[in-house]
């Protein structure tokens, strides 16, 4: 798949700001005022900047309104819905801390619920794909929650939580991977059962049907980047986890937490590039090129 | 809607047929031309007279090699459009509603004035079906040519879709697979019509034919040779031989 | 929020009106519905009531609406003002232009006709175009017919006095068993296709001769990947096996072909009476006799007083065992085996499936017959067998293998379409008297029966730029567009003056040795000026060719102009109906640009060629509108057949009728005239077509013949190379023309595989032509260019493992001639030793409005670099043309080279300089929508 650059940022940055809220919404003893206020600002900000840029690719994104209609069916719809519904609970959970100074501790629960719906419904809209077998696994879910709630505890600063969720959704990644570099052979799919004609032997592809790439290819196929593909998932995991739980445990301060959370941040994008970038889309067999 | 009917009335759709397609890239181009003019928005070209020119296309033709161990090799061309799905991924993932398969007869489109341009159906898609117009933004789609095959406009003999109409070889046939006396359900009966990738259970409703077995004498004996077997090894012989013939031949009975 | 499912207009207006007329993407000349929206095209699509493609349309057609709207195309007259190949052109008013034109052209007229050049590419009004020529007194006229297929369209007239080409076809509906060769597309694009769809519907079985797999061969139920050049070994094991099982329709041999003409022994030559009858031996009398009376019951086998019959000399000749299958398997490629089920298969379907129509026939012997039997085998051909210097002999063992079975013209089988069946006899022979100040005695293309009717002058020197119907091509009918410009570069056989040439792209695609024309265009004379002093060129678009004249007349698009597609030229038949067509103005041209029939026709009057004038020196026609009506070419008969009369009753022969193109675009720009089902078969014997023909003017009286199996005319060419005569060859053309002309159809090794080091250059190089592109005009279509924007080098898996070649890699490509750089591209089904591309892909920079970094002019290329005019040298200090020796078809497809892996370069080379373009370059995006 193209790893569009609107999407790896609304899935890095809404993630993390959705795992932010749901911690926020469960926490026994908020913070409050200003602090809270500090709190909610980033969150809201990665919240709401990832999607935002979601919208970016839209090919009409004032017509965005309508993407809320078919919840019954469209992930994508139910993440919209989740998301409002969930920013809303939380915002009113989050005006009453910091302006009220008051806890609502079942709005706080509720709205958690919600955001971590939301990153749920975001993983569906990958998960659901069977066109893309690296995604289409309910570990795909997994993988989204466990991003979006270790980044959360680790901007809101629960270290230690944090910590050991590092080292939980690096065991998730490490799952995700190997169990994707298998999905599509495991799939069974193939250009001899993409064209049907498997039972007269191997099937190539002579020639595209128009010579220079088209929509599909540049949306589907992306093979440059798959080259460095090992490299890249360490270096993920690297900055997404191994430099974090490094820095916290050297030391526990706002410099080296800052860093340990840009070092997070930037590995979750790594991530969620090769997430893309590693996909490999059944359309890629008729162009005899994955 | 989003939700796929239950069961349509009708399940329109094409039969290609692998064995008789050219490859010649006409059903591209009047697809191209008829729905550019029609349904919705035009589908446009980006760098039409530049370097990667790159054009919306329904419809477009790919071209394929098989190949076995100890047989000739083999070239396929094969056509491929959106296959009308029963169970249509691309409409269930859309959020906006944009997407949808009637009840009438089973044509999954896209109503261009709701979509949005997510492009979530065309990742839904397993076959390529569907393209994001570039400089309209919203979701392009074979149409089935909806907007010809019930066209009151339209003789008769012309309600049925651009491609089929202008196949020069005939190589692509369109109707009702809900009922099974209909041209197309004739074919996939007797010619063995399949469908593309099963395995992921779209159920699509546009079926290939296979092509038919090639290349039998590059290995089989022959059972002709009896029709070989010499009258002559030599022009001697030859002569006498056709000297027999001919006085064999009745001469021409009908002359008169 | 239920979900309505949204009302959709099901029955939207398609078009404010539709215009019939006929498709120019290709010379395939389909009809068309224009559907138009405000005036402008809007859409379209096939006329389901054309007998070409009854409703059908190719990618090409259907993608008319970007050519007509194309920014490549010209707007104005333009005059050369930077040097010849720079593109650097001023726009001139038409007035300045025609007076240009006018003042060099009466010049020549008067004084020096010869010194004028006209050839006319792929031209569709060829009757017109040579009737000017004829007028203006030149002998150099042709049209690209010596380039293309001059071997099939003579080789299929000399045997059986009618082609494949687009002038007949399989019986598509009753064929059993369909044999195809070399053809990748053919001018008869639309209705091979629907052939091939009529046939596999029914399941019936199609055999698929070409050393490439894709396209029609792709679909063909057997492949014969055979090898380049040698189609003719592989036809004559076929006759070989035939003739030896017997498995030969003698009846129709006996009746219809010179099989059973006895040759004389001392001559070669057929023996006659004194009518000049050719005799046979009749079967039942003993006698000696006419072919043609009543009742001759002709004998294949006779000898009399030791003259022999053609078929006697056949078994010898191909009864022979180097043609059995085992002696030709490996100079084919084919095994023996195949090379046997297939003659096997052919026998089969031949004659224990022949099929009966019930319909009763009389011949020319005033014989009836009950009924018509059929062979339902047939056969098409094009420039795969043809393209070769071996080519018009391959072209004539095929005609033999087709009517040893009895196929031609006869259910299932080949049939002609009108006016064909029409023998040698009943053509011209050429003409190319130079009289200054006088039009020719006659048409300037024929068929030479023998050396008299070369074009020669007192010398023995040809009289023609392009040395057509010389010693070194006698037979060449359709001239030889591709010496022209060489010749007029090397002043052989003398200098001309002003090369006037029509739709060929000379300096690009239609050239062989490419980047040699474009020197020769530009090359200068010592005192500075040009060596081919003025070219005058009309083109509609920005093409190569338009950098290298001096003088551009712009023509309109075919929406823009009218047409004639006439039955004095290539009409659009059917073998079941003579059909003619027109085109005419669906739209009127935003650009000031004019048709060039038009304007040829001013030109002729302000020329002042008398058959361009009237009585009192006014202009005789207004445009070629009114030519094509009011033109008689005898009295009562004219370009167009259909309505005519005053009353427009008339169909062939009638009086001229002003209403005709009205009645035309009528009909939807056609008009068809159906020949009776009596007539329907048989026809070069059959009475009641021979009548029909007559009654349509096809030809004045009935004109039956004989398939030529043995041709006389060959012989005498011959017999002239045996030094018999008082015209004969020159000393170093005798030993080939004694060779090649063999009046029986032999085969032997294309010319350059004769010349070159096939060690050295062991690989065949081939160009295809895409079913969507026409040429080197597809590029400029936006939709079309899309399908084929590149074209790589497709190479065999043997060399492509031999080589070490990955996916995107590059090759050079060298032949004995010039060395190209490309992509290349692995294809498994294909010939082992052949590599291929598809034609005229590759574009020069600047040209056809498009971007300088255009796939076209970056990756694209041309195969034509590799491919020269002349043989490499033999040594012998003469040049030998890289044509055929009897047509002069140029041999395309004898091209050996050898291939290189090479590093990726930054373009294909060679990257020729950019031209500057004439014309602006397109938009960056299209949305083409005409009703909004
Ligand atoms: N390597 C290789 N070379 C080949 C061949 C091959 O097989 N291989 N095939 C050969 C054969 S058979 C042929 S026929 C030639 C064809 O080659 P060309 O004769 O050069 O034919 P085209 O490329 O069709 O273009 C002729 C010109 O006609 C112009 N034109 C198009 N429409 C119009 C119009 O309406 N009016 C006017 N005035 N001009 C117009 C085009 O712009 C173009 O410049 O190529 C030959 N060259
Ligand atoms: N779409 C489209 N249609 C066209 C044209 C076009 O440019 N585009 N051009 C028109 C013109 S001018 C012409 S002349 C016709 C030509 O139409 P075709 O005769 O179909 O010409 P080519 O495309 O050159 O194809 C020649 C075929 O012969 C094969 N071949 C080459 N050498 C041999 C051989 O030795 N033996 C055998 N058996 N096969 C061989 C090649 O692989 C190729 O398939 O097409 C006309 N129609
Ligand atoms: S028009 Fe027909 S033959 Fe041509 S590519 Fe399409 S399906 Fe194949
Ligand atoms: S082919 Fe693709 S676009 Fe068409 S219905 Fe099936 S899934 Fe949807
Ligand atoms: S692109 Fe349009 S049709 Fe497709 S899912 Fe998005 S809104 Fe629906
Ligand atoms: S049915 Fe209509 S929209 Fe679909 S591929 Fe054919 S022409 Fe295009
Ligand atoms: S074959 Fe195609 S391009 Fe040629 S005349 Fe017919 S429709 Fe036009
Ligand atoms: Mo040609």
């Amino acid at each position: 798949m193209h790893p569009a650059p609107s999407v790896i940022i609304f899935t890095t940055l809404s993630g993390i700001g959705f795992g932010m809220l749901a911690w926020l919404g469960i926490d026994a003893t908020p913070p409050q005022g200003w602090v809270a206020f500090a709190f909610f600002f980033i969150a809201y900000a990665l919240a709401v900047g990832g999607l935002i840029s979601s919208t970016f690719h839209l090919g009409h994104p004032e017509r965005a309104l309508k993407a809320f209609t078919q919840w019954r069916t469209s992930w994508l719809s139910r993440e919209g819905v989740c998301a409002v519904a969930g920013l809303c609970v939380i915002g009113l959970y989050a005006a009453a801390l910091i302006f009220l100074g008051t806890h609502l501790p079942i709005l706080g629960w509720i709205g958690a619920a919600l955001s971590l719906l939301t990153v749920f419904t975001t993983s569906m809209i990958y998960g659901q794909l069977a066109t893309i077998p690296r995604w289409n696994t309910p570990l795909t879910s997994v993988l989204y929650l466990a991003y979006a709630l270790t980044g959360g505890a680790l901007l809101t600063g629960r270290v230690s939580i944090a910590i050991t969720l590092l080292l939980v959704t690096t065991a998730v990644q490490i799952m995700w991977w190997l169990r994707g570099d298998k999905a599509f052979a495991d799939r069974g799919s193939s250009l001899e059962t993409a064209t049907g004609l498997g039972n007269l032997g191997t099937v190539r592809s002579v020639a595209h049907p128009h010579t220079s790439p088209n929509y599909l290819m540049k949306e589907f196929i992306h093979v440059v980047g798959r080259k460095h593909a090992q490299k890249l998932r360490i270096i993920s995991l690297i900055l997404m986890a191994g430099l974090p739980i490094l820095l916290l445990s050297i030391h526990v301060g706002h410099i080296f937490a800052l860093l340990a959370v840009l070092s997070h941040v930037a590995g979750v994008a790594t991530s969620r590039w090769l997430f893309f970038a590693e996909a490999e889309h059944t359309v890629g067999l008729y162009y005899g090129m994955r | 809607m989003t939700t796929l009917p239950q069961s349509t009335e009708k399940k329109l759709g094409l039969v290609i047929d692998l064995d008789t397609c050219v490859g010649c890239h006409a059903c591209v181009i009047s697809c191209k031309g008829w729905n550019t003019e029609n349904y919705g928005a035009p589908l446009s070209d980006q760098n039409p007279y530049g370097d990667e020119p790159m054009g919306t296309f329904l419809n477009r033709v790919h071209s394929y090699e098989v190949t076995s161990p100890g047989e000739t090799a083999k070239t396929v061309h094969f056509p491929k459009s959106c296959l009308h799905c029963e169970n249509a991924p691309c409409v269930t993932v859309c959020p906006t509603g944009a997407s949808y398969k009637r009840q009438e007869d089973g044509i999954v489109l896209v109503n261009e004035k709701d979509c949005i341009g997510c492009g979530l159906c065309a990742w839904a898609c397993p076959y390529g079906a569907r393209e994001l117009d570039q400089a309209e933004g919203v979701m392009k789609k074979c149409t089935l040519c909806v907007d010809r095959i019930y066209n009151e406009n339209l003789p008769e003999v012309d309600r049925t879709p651009a491609c089929v109409r202008t196949c020069p070889a005939g190589a692509r046939h369109f109707g009702d697979f809900a009922d099974p006396e209909s041209n197309v359900s004739k074919l996939t009966a007797e010619r063995g019509g399949m469908d593309l990738m099963p395995e992921l259970n779209t159920a699509p409703v546009n079926k290939y034919l296979p092509p038919r077995p090639k290349d039998t004498w590059d290995f089989e004996e022959s059972v002709l040779a009896p029709f070989l077997a010499p009258v002559a090894e030599e022009t001697t012989g030859f002569l006498g031989w056709l000297d027999k013939q001919l006085s064999k031949l009745p001469g021409d009975k009908e002359t008169n | 929020m239920p979900f309505k499912q949204p009302d959709i207009d099901t029955s939207p207006k398609v078009s404010d009106e539709i215009r019939k007329t006929t498709c120019y993407m290709c010379a395939c000349r389909c009809g068309i519905n224009v559907h138009m929206k405000d005036g402008k095209v809007a859409y379209i699509e096939g006329n389901r009531d054309h007998p070409v493609n009854q409703g059908v349309l190719c990618a090409k057609g259907s993608a008319g609406i970007m050519q007509v709207n194309a920014p490549s195309r010209l707007r104005k007259p333009l005059k050369r003002v930077g040097p010849r190949g720079s593109g650097e052109y001023q726009e001139i008013s038409w007035e300045e232009a025609m007076s240009t034109a006018v003042g060099w052209l009466t010049e020549l007229h008067e004084t020096a006709p010869h010194k004028l050049a006209f050839f006319t590419g792929r031209d569709q009004s060829q009757s017109f175009t040579s009737f000017w020529a004829q007028h203006f007194g030149t002998p150099n006229y042709a049209a690209h017919g010596g380039f293309c297929s001059v071997n099939m369209a003579a080789g299929g007239i000399y045997t059986m006095g009618g082609a494949f080409w687009e002038f007949g076809q399989p019986d598509w509906d009753h064929t059993k068993l369909f044999m195809l060769f070399g053809v990748a597309e053919d001018h008869d694009s639309n209705p091979i296709k629907m052939g091939i769809g009529k046939i596999k519907a029914r399941g019936a079985k199609v055999i698929g001769v070409n050393p490439v797999r894709n396209g029609y061969n792709a679909v063909a139920d057997e492949w014969v990947g055979i090898t380049p050049g040698t189609d003719g070994l592989f036809i004559l094991a076929l006759v070989h096996e035939l003739m030896k099982a017997g498995k030969i329709d003698l009846d129709y041999l006996a009746q219809f072909t010179n099989a059973p003409v006895l040759i004389d022994k001392d001559t070669g030559l057929f023996l006659r009476d004194d009518d000049g009858k050719p005799l046979v031996m009749d079967r039942i009398t003993g006698k000696l006799t006419p072919f043609d009376q009543k009742d001759v019951q002709p004998s294949l086998s006779a000898t009399h007083e030791g003259h022999r019959t053609v078929m006697g000399l056949m078994a010898e000749k191909y009864l022979d065992p180097k043609y059995a299958p085992e002696a030709v398997a490996e100079a084919t490629g084919v095994s023996a085996k195949k090379i046997k089920t297939i003659a096997a298969e052919l026998a089969r379907v031949a004659f224990d499936e022949a099929i009966e129509l019930d319909r009763e026939w009389t011949d020319f012997r005033g014989n009836t017959h009950s009924k018509m039997t059929g062979r339902p085998v047939s056969m098409h051909a094009m420039r795969g067998i043809s393209a070769h210097s071996n080519g018009f002999q391959t072209c004539r063992a095929l005609h033999v293998l087709q009517i040893l079975l009895g196929t031609v013209e006869t259910p299932g089988g080949f049939r002609f379409k009108p006016p064909y069946p029409k023998p040698v006899e009943a053509h011209p022979t050429p003409h190319g008297d130079r009289r200054p100040g006088k039009a020719l005695e006659g048409p300037h293309l024929g068929f030479p029966r023998g050396p008299e009717d070369l074009l020669l002058d007192s010398d023995g020197n040809p009289q023609r730029i392009d040395k057509a119907f010389s010693w070194e091509n006698p037979m060449s009918a359709h001239g030889l567009m591709h010496m022209v410009i060489s010749n007029a570069y090397a002043q052989d056989p003398y200098p001309i003056d002003t090369l006037f040439m029509y739709m060929a792209n000379m300096s690009w695609n239609s050239s062989m040795n490419t980047s040699g024309v474009i020197e020769m265009l530009t090359a200068r004379n010592d005192s500075g000026g040009y060596r081919i002093p003025r070219i005058i060129y009309s083109d509609a678009y920005s093409s190569e060719m338009v950098a290298y004249a001096d003088l551009i007349l712009p023509d309109t698009t075919y929406l823009e102009r009218h047409d004639c597609i006439s039955l004095l030229d290539r009409p659009i038949c059917e073998a079941d109906g003579a059909a003619d067509a027109i085109r005419w103005p669906v739209i009127e041209p935003d650009r000031e640009v004019r048709g060039f029939q038009s304007v040829l026709i001013e030109l002729g009057a302000r020329i002042g060629l008398p058959a361009f004038m009237k009585e009192d020196g006014s202009p005789k026609w207004k445009d070629y509108a009114d030519y094509i009506v009011n033109h008689e070419r005898k009295p009562g008969i004219g370009p167009l057949s259909g309505w005519r009369g005053e009353d427009g009753d008339k169909t062939g022969r009638g009086a001229v009728n002003p209403d005709q193109m009205d009645a035309y675009i009528e009909n939807g720009g056609f008009h068809i005239h159906h020949v009776p089902s009596e007539a329907a078969y048989y026809k070069p014997w059959n009475a009641a077509y021979q009548d029909w023909a007559v009654d349509l003017g096809l030809y004045d009286s009935p004109q039956p013949y004989l398939f030529q199996l043995y041709s006389e005319p060959m012989r005498k060419f011959q017999r002239a190379a045996e030094g018999h005569g008082d015209r004969v060859p020159p000393e170093h053309l005798r030993d080939r023309l004694k060779e090649v002309m063999d009046p029986l159809p032999i085969w032997y090794e294309p010319f350059e595989e004769q010349a070159v080091n096939t060690k050295e250059y062991p690989i065949h190089a081939l160009t295809q032509r895409p079913m969507a592109m026409y040429h080197s005009w597809g590029a400029q279509n936006a939709w079309l260019r899309q399908l084929h924007g590149k074209n790589p080098l497709y190479v065999p898996q043997k060399l492509w493992d031999e080589h070490g070649f990955k996916e995107g890699d590059w090759a050079r490509v060298t032949s004995t001639h010039g060395s190209i750089t490309v992509p290349v591209a692995l294809q498994a089904a294909l010939n082992e030793n052949t590599v291929w591309t598809w034609n005229a892909i590759g574009k020069r920079k600047g040209a056809w409005a498009l971007s300088e970094d255009a796939p076209e002019a970056r990756e694209g290329f041309l195969l034509n670099h590799l491919i020269h005019e002349l043989l490499p040298p033999k040594g012998d200090g003469l040049r030998w043309a890289n044509s055929d020796p009897i047509t002069g078809q140029a041999a395309w497809f004898d091209l050996r080279v050898k291939i290189e892996r090479v590093d990726t370069p930054a373009e294909a080379q060679p990257a020729m300089q950019p031209l500057k373009s004439p014309v602006e370059q397109g938009p960056d995006t299209l949305e083409w929508k005409v009703g909004k």
